[in-house]
């Protein structure tokens, strides 16, 4: 006989819902109220960019184009974000493909999960210093093998092609991109389908390719869009590794708005709308190239071919591709952490002469204020994060409600539509409001971004959990709001701690909405690491990108341990059988 | 003190101009009063952490002295506040505006002052205003050849200075030709910061002083119709250097200090600085070997004064004035001339100090990089700040956005 | 404690599919049984009285608890109590925080409400588990605990949705002895879903189909 549980049936259950008639009407109120706070300053800002860049009679829109530089930023723009978001995309693939299931994947993950904790801004400091031409790798390879005594004249960073930017952004992409896929997996029952396919003679990454990337890349859309709309509109990342003979689009929009002439903001805002529709553009070609590569993909399974001997070569590929990225980014933020702790440091010494602590000494007063400030904006913006998440994933658990495709589209909005097209136009409209700089309003703004990450990561163990347990303390007697507090909440303790970590991350490392709602006034450890980055002091960086590094990674060590600690009498709250 | 009296008193500041020394005592005393309390958002530069702590310590003075709680906003350009005060006057902020005392000079000064965006004239009802050198120092009132006319209170003087390491380089260039036709023989071991950077354009108008047929227009505004040809042996002369540049002029550094990590790096061999104690405070920091020393031209290296002013709209004007006079201490005078600390030059007169305040200075080692006074050579005086801008613009359009 | 659990014409309807059609009324202390093959309904009836029915069904006619329409109630007012194929107790609760989340508040004052749960627990061989985590538990002491912490709440009657098919077959007439036994003592009326017959003719009492025939066994 079947098992019973596998026929629609049989499973009458609403998802843990117990009817209570005339209850929840506030809860009812929590996913427009949400969907508004991501939807409206996206909105408002957008607005706020848009009358600017054509009164005057397009002002703004004219000198925007005598701008020698324009043609080449905006190609910079366009180019490091493809490119970026491509490689991205093909070495997580890659790595999926080649190791998805075995031992080695375990390791992969494991080793570049708590690289997504690390700040933009972090990353790229660190790399900076490892790939500079006076950076670590040059200092551990000379004078012996490279006969150098002094750092070699060779143009790696901010390099006019945007070759370090689109190395720093791939580092940062491919373990977003990775954890993504790997949240996705599980629902489309990876394993079976590739032993299915191994078994009918397929190589591993024929299998993959033809059984599971299609959908999983349905599932990896929207996180992709969000990176390349990132890559082509990061300014943190950019100030340090991009070019500057011109800079990106995105990075000389941020200085037109430092500078002192309005006509310059009429500019900035035209600029910021061209940016947008280079946006739009970009994802438009990316769409259009996932039909063909869709048909082709069709095309070539007909065909069947197994190609299994693309499978070594790929693993070597894979784990090549690992290597360097996590190398190179726990290479470069261990760097940063030793010049925090460094003496005389002169080329070609591949570790200081000597070790000191006067850095962190002096810089200690100014370093506890910016680090209580970064923490009490990020603890603020995550705590509204958690409760509009959960007051939206509880309305649609009692309530029988059920997420649309688009209201999930709109929750990315934020994440789709570049920081630098609407941030301008939010923070001329919050001026006279005088609500900027104040970490408040910083909060509030870092809240829009934060939020969807926390839903994201929050979503799936919520309505992951056993709705039976509801029915269970239900027919004991059990009201909605117990069940709540004392049963959903406590077992969703792990999930709820690791989204928390998450919020915190995703606020420590915003750069450019702290910069321009911040107004200059709050500082936090990730406008400070930037605005000292073209200062060159590395002692200092090295500082305050460790503590930008160390914060997030606390928070998740504590999303970790708490929960062990917490159920250490508790089996399976720990995940054991 | 009433709030509401307070404000109005120093509304009417400009006005008592005819007080005796004991009224503006009194004056200042009530001043002082209302700054008790107040929290001064002082708009800096925030990239050099030497000028960070130095900015701590007057604030800890400033809490200590005067009750004045001092936050430095720090920022990555002093337009950043400039734009700001200007955005909160198109806004119709007239009171309570954010920025309340601005690290500032040359353009931006001239751009503020012009369009109203500065309170004053202030600094002749500072108390320690007697002691500034205006007469040995005319860069204390002359700002880009812009009087200040006491919109802007001056706080530290700076010259250019060149920096280079003897261990790589025993024997530097001493002229401005010398200089090119070393780079030229020695490719990626010189560059400049890439202008619009205060410094890399102090490089540029200190470029023009040598290769103009006559400097002294430089302290005119800027004529159109003539430009072109005044500035023309600009151009040749950096497109004789350019390829001879660090990563052949296809990178600058940013600013000051990313051009001071690279002397600190080995990646060039001379660097310079509007600053002549950097070099030793960087030794003393253990950021720069102490084989390093300092250098000028032949024929002097321009000097300005850098200020700080008010804007119009300052929210804690009172505190702000109180920092203002405070910077003026001969105390903190001293300490900021201290190599250790920042290695800046002061503008208060010696001579007119009490001989305790003098003992300070004189107490002061100079550092193991540094000229003494003597050596330091003539100073320029800063051109027109039209010309900065200018040639700013067309260096961008020129070397700024390559093809 | 006494009553009776009736179903006035109970029909439920998915579409133009009618699945379960049950007039039934089961007195205190007695045991009826709703058999049927997997997807017959069975489990769509429970989830009807216990008021979980998702939207989609269509029920007309009426639940009744000693007389009382609960038809409308929501599902924590209805007293009805419910076992599950799997044990289903709160992992992160000790043993005896499972029991106490069920014990009504009016058991009041830290001491009887302890007393309490130790004394179930005595009485079902589980002396001096109350610290325990459930998942250490053997498969049919959790079954023991999942049925005390229903019986605690001191439901008016008792569902038991085939709690003893995932259990090993030794243990089950155990179980279902124990399970049985503990339904009479409460007094209430009981309802069994399952499709074993070995449990049904356990059950003693009257069997049906969840369209309403009566099943020989």
């Amino acid at each position: 006989m079947d098992d019973p549980h596998r026929t629609g049936l049989d499973r009458p259950l609403r998802g843990g819902a117990v009817r209570q008639a005339g209850r929840g009407s506030l809860l009812r109120l929590a996913p427009p109220l949400t969907l508004a706070l991501m939807i409206l300053p996206v909105l408002a800002g957008l607005a706020g960019t848009v009358i600017p860049a054509f009164r005057n009679a397009g002002a703004g829109v004219a000198s925007l184009f005598a701008w020698p530089g324009l043609p080449r930023a905006a190609a910079l723009s366009l180019g490091t974000g493809l490119a970026s978001t491509l490689i991205a995309l093909a070495l997580t693939l890659l790595i999926l493909a080649a190791f998805a299931g075995t031992p080695t994947f375990a390791r992969i993950r494991r080793s570049l999960a708590p690289l997504l904790s690390v700040p933009h801004a972090a990353a790229a400091l660190g790399l900076a210093f490892l790939i500079a031409p006076s950076g670590w790798i040059a200092r551990l390879l000379s004078p012996e093998v490279t006969g150098w005594q002094s750092p070699p004249d060779l143009l790696i960073l901010n390099d006019p092609w945007g070759l370090s930017l689109t190395l720093g952004l791939i580092t940062k992409e491919l373990p977003f991109l990775l954890l993504m896929a790997l949240a996705a997996l599980p629902q489309l029952d990876a394993d079976r389908r590739l032993t299915t396919a191994a078994s009918l003679g397929y190589g591993r990454i024929a299998g993959f390719t033809f059984t599971l990337l299609p959908d999983l890349y349905r599932q990896l859309r929207l996180p992709t869009y969000a990176v390349l709309a990132y890559g082509m509109t990061t300014v943190d990342m950019a100030l340090i590794l991009g070019p500057t003979l011109p800079p990106t689009l995105a990075t000389q929009i941020t200085l037109w708005m430092g500078e002192a002439s309005l006509t310059m903001r009429d500019t900035a805002a035209a600029a910021a709308l061209l940016q947008l529709a280079l946006a739009i553009s970009a994802i438009t070609i990316w769409r259009i190239t996932e039909i063909l590569v869709q048909n082709l993909l069709v095309r070539a399974a007909f065909q069947a071919p197994r190609l299994p001997n693309l499978d070594r070569p790929a693993a070597a590929a894979a784990r090549a591709a690992s290597l360097v990225i996590t190398g190179s980014l726990t290479l470069g933020l261990a760097g940063l952490a030793l010049w925090s702790v460094a003496g005389l440091w002169q080329f070609p010494d591949a570790v200081p002469q000597s070790l000191t602590l006067r850095t962190w000494v002096s810089a200690a007063p100014a370093l506890g204020q910016t680090t209580a400030t970064t923490l009490a904006i990020a603890a603020t913006a995550t705590l509204a994060a958690l409760i509009l998440t959960l007051a939206c994933l509880q309305a649609e658990a009692t309530l029988n409600l059920t997420p649309t495709t688009r209201a999930l589209t709109l929750l990315y909005l934020p994440l789709l539509i570049p920081q630098i097209a609407f941030l301008p136009g939010l923070q001329m409209l919050t001026l006279p409001l005088g609500i900027d700089g104040t970490p408040a309003a910083v909060a509030a703004i870092h809240l829009v971004f934060v939020l969807p990450y926390v839903f994201l990561s929050l979503s799936g163990p919520f309505r992951a959990w056993d709705s039976r347990i509801a029915t269970a303390a239900a027919t004991l007697g059990a009201s909605e709001t117990r069940i709540f507090w004392r049963l959903r909440l406590p077992m969703l303790a792990g999930p709820l701690l690791t989204s928390a970590a998450v919020g915190m991350a995703v606020s420590i490392g915003q750069y450019l909405p702290t910069l321009l709602i911040g107004g200059g006034r709050v500082e936090t450890l990730t406008t400070e690491a930037v605005a000292l980055s073209s200062g060159g002091n590395r002692r200092l960086i090295g500082a305050y990108a460790a503590l930008q590094l160390l914060l997030p990674a606390l928070a998740f060590g504590l999303a970790i341990a708490a929960p062990l600690l917490l159920w250490r009498n508790r089996r399976l709250m720990r995940g054991l059988a | 003190m009433h709030r509401r009296t307070a404000l109005q008193l120093l509304a009417s500041l400009p006005a008592f101009a005819g007080l005796s020394t004991k009224a503006l005592a009194a004056e200042w005393d009530g001043i002082l009063s209302e700054a008790r309390g107040q929290t001064v958002y002082w708009h800096a530069w925030g990239g050099d952490p030497k000028i960070n702590d130095f900015i701590t310590w007057i604030g800890e003075k400033a809490q200590e002295r005067y009750g004045v709680t001092l936050e430095h906003v720090k920022l990555a350009a002093t337009s950043d506040a400039v734009a700001r005060v200007l955005a909160e006057q198109q806004a119709g902020q007239t009171e309570g505006g954010a920025v309340d005392l601005i690290w500032i000079n040359g353009e931006n000064f001239a751009a503020m002052k012009s369009q109203g965006l500065l309170y004053g004239s202030f600094t002749e009802y500072l108390p320690n205003w007697p002691l500034v050198d205006v007469a040995g120092k005319p860069a204390t009132v002359t700002d880009f050849t812009l009087p200040t006319e006491g919109f802007e209170s001056p706080w530290a003087m700076a010259q250019l200075v060149f920096e280079h390491d003897t261990a790589r380089l025993p024997q530097p260039p001493q002229s401005l030709d010398a200089l090119a036709e070393w780079a030229i023989a020695n490719p990626g071991r010189f560059t400049y910061p890439q202008p619009p950077d205060y410094l890399g354009t102090t490089f540029l108008k200190q470029v023009l002083y040598g290769v103009m047929e006559d400097p002294s227009l430089l302290q005119s505004p800027v004529d159109e119709a003539a430009y072109d040809a005044q500035v023309a042996p600009l151009w040749a002369f950096l497109d004789r250097l350019h390829p001879a540049l660090w990563r052949q002029a296809k990178a600058f550094p940013q600013n000051e200090p990313a051009l001071g990590q690279l002397l600190a790096d080995g990646e060039i061999d001379i660097s310079f600085a509007f600053n002549p104690g950097r070099a030793s405070a960087e030794i003393a920091a253990g950021n720069l070997p102490d084989t390093v020393r300092t250098f000028v031209l032949q024929g002097g290296t321009i000097g300005n004064a850098s200020f700080v002013a008010i804007p119009f709209n300052a929210a804690h004007r009172a505190g702000a004035l109180v920092i203002a006079n405070l910077l003026l201490d001969p105390e903190v005078q001293a300490r900021a001339q201290d190599p250790a600390v920042l290695g800046f030059q002061t503008v208060l007169d010696l001579q007119a100090l009490a001989p305790e305040d003098r003992a300070r200075f004189d107490a002061l080692e100079l550092g193991i990089a540094t000229l003494s006074p003597a050596d330091l050579g003539p100073v320029l005086l800063e051109p027109h700040a039209s010309w900065m801008t200018r040639i700013a613009q067309d260096w961008t359009a020129r070397y700024g956005v390559a093809q | 404690m006494t009553g009776t659990l009736t179903l006035d014409h109970l029909t439920i309807t998915l579409g133009p599919r009618r699945l379960v059609a049950l007039t039934l009324s089961i007195k205190a202390g007695e045991v009826a049984t709703i058999m049927g093959p997997s997807g017959s309904g069975k489990s769509t009836a429970l989830a009807a009285i216990t008021g979980t029915l998702a939207a989609e069904f269509t029920r007309t006619g009426r639940i009744l608890l000693n007389g009382k329409d609960i038809s409308e109630e929501p599902t924590r007012r209805r007293g009805i109590g419910l076992m599950f194929q799997d044990p289903v107790l709160f992992p992160h609760l000790s043993v005896g925080g499972n029991l106490a989340f069920a014990l009504p508040t009016h058991v009041r004052g830290r001491a009887a409400r302890q007393a309490r749960i130790e004394e179930a627990l005595a009485s079902a061989g589980l002396k001096g588990h109350a610290d325990r985590d459930p998942a250490t538990l053997s498969g049919g002491q959790k079954a023991r605990v999942a049925l005390l912490r229903t019986l605690l709440a001191e439901p008016s009657a008792l569902l038991l949705d085939e709690p003893f098919s995932r259990l090993d077959a030794d243990l089950r007439a155990q179980i279902r002895a124990f399970t049985f036994d503990r339904a009479r003592q409460a007094g209430i009326p009981t309802l069994l879903v399952t499709h074993d017959a070995e449990d049904a003719r356990a059950a003693g009492g009257p069997v049906l189909s969840p369209l309403g025939e009566t099943l020989p066994l």
